[in-house]
């Protein structure tokens, strides 16, 4: 179980909303973590300067709070075996890689841009996710 | 040196984001989409409020003649529902589902110290490179670009 938390989850919503519109004034780029990533992979892209930065950020942000707040402040729970972190990962990356997208580039970033790809894209990945919850969770009895 | 800050502090304030919302815990995005048993609603909210800031922000940002730090403002000219776009999002949803992390969740969890998160990140960045190398070897002749 986790407990339901809605205002926490509205603020760190409107926080990622907020550093999409920072990263939109100041660079005219999309969110995107997957799009960020992918242009720090080889061939690195020519601007990996800023891609570089912001991933840094992401990663400094909780340890920060961690510091500042100590370690009970964000909840963290991975349920799932690691054979099974690693073959979720590479399923992850080569969909976002065809997909042109996730979570943040898809989801936030092109919904609130009305862009059908993007509507299309995240309808699809809510659904096979929501499918491969059931089907492990109560189908196979598993995590 | 303003521009690589500033897209530090973006990457910041997105890390605090998902680390507040929720969206850094595998246990609370799988609880979010088990419908059947033991439903988390959280992540509407996350979703809910990333999305009001945004399209407000980009509705103001996008009516400027340029971002900041850039010529022009860098935005998908697609239009088109591919098979690409539409397979590579079923199979992402797939992958998210089995392991609880989406690309936006596993970066920030890296800063935890969480040895599942490493985890999943190589094997994201080893997935990143493998569909580089399939699509090179499906389409030879065409560039493998966005």
């Amino acid at each position: 179980m986790t407990v339901f938390t809605p205002i926490t989850s509205l603020l760190g919503g409107a926080l990622i909303g907020l550093a999409a519109v920072i990263l939109m004034a100041m660079h005219g780029r999309i969110a995107g973590i997957s799009g960020i990533l992918s242009g720090l992979l080889p061939p690195t892209a020519a601007d990996w300067a800023w891609r570089a930065a912001f991933i840094i950020g992401a990663i400094a942000a909780p340890a920060l709070i961690v510091a500042v707040a100590g370690n009970t402040v964000i909840a963290f729970d991975s349920p799932v075996p690691a054979p099974w972190l690693v073959v979720g990962g590479v399923i992850v990356g080569v969909g976002i890689q065809f997909g042109s997208g996730c979570t943040s580039g898809h989801g936030v970033c092109g919904m609130a841009r009305l862009s059908v790809r993007s509507i299309a894209a995240t309808l699809t990945f809510m659904a096979t996710t929501t499918i491969t919850v059931f089907v492990i969770r109560h189908g196979l009895g598993g995590f | 040196m303003a521009r690589v800050l500033s897209a530090l502090i973006a990457g910041l304030v997105f890390g605090a984001g998902i680390a507040i919302s929720g969206m850094i815990n595998p246990a609370k995005v799988l609880n979010f989409f088990d419908f059947a048993g033991s439903w988390d609603p959280s992540l509407a909210f996350v979703m809910g409020g990333a999305l009001i800031v945004t399209a407000a922000g980009y509705r103001f940002v996008l009516q400027q003649p340029k971002p900041l730090f850039d010529k022009t403002f860098h935005l998908p000219t697609k239009r088109d529902l591919d098979l690409p776009l539409l397979a590579g999002a079923a199979v992402f949803g797939t992958g998210w589902g089995i392991a609880g992390f989406c690309p936006g969740g596993s970066i920030p969890a890296l800063g935890l110290g969480e040895i599942s998160a490493v985890i999943f990140v190589a094997a994201m960045l080893a997935g990143i490179v493998l569909a580089r190398l399939m699509r090179k070897a499906f389409a030879p002749q065409t560039s493998a670009g966005k």
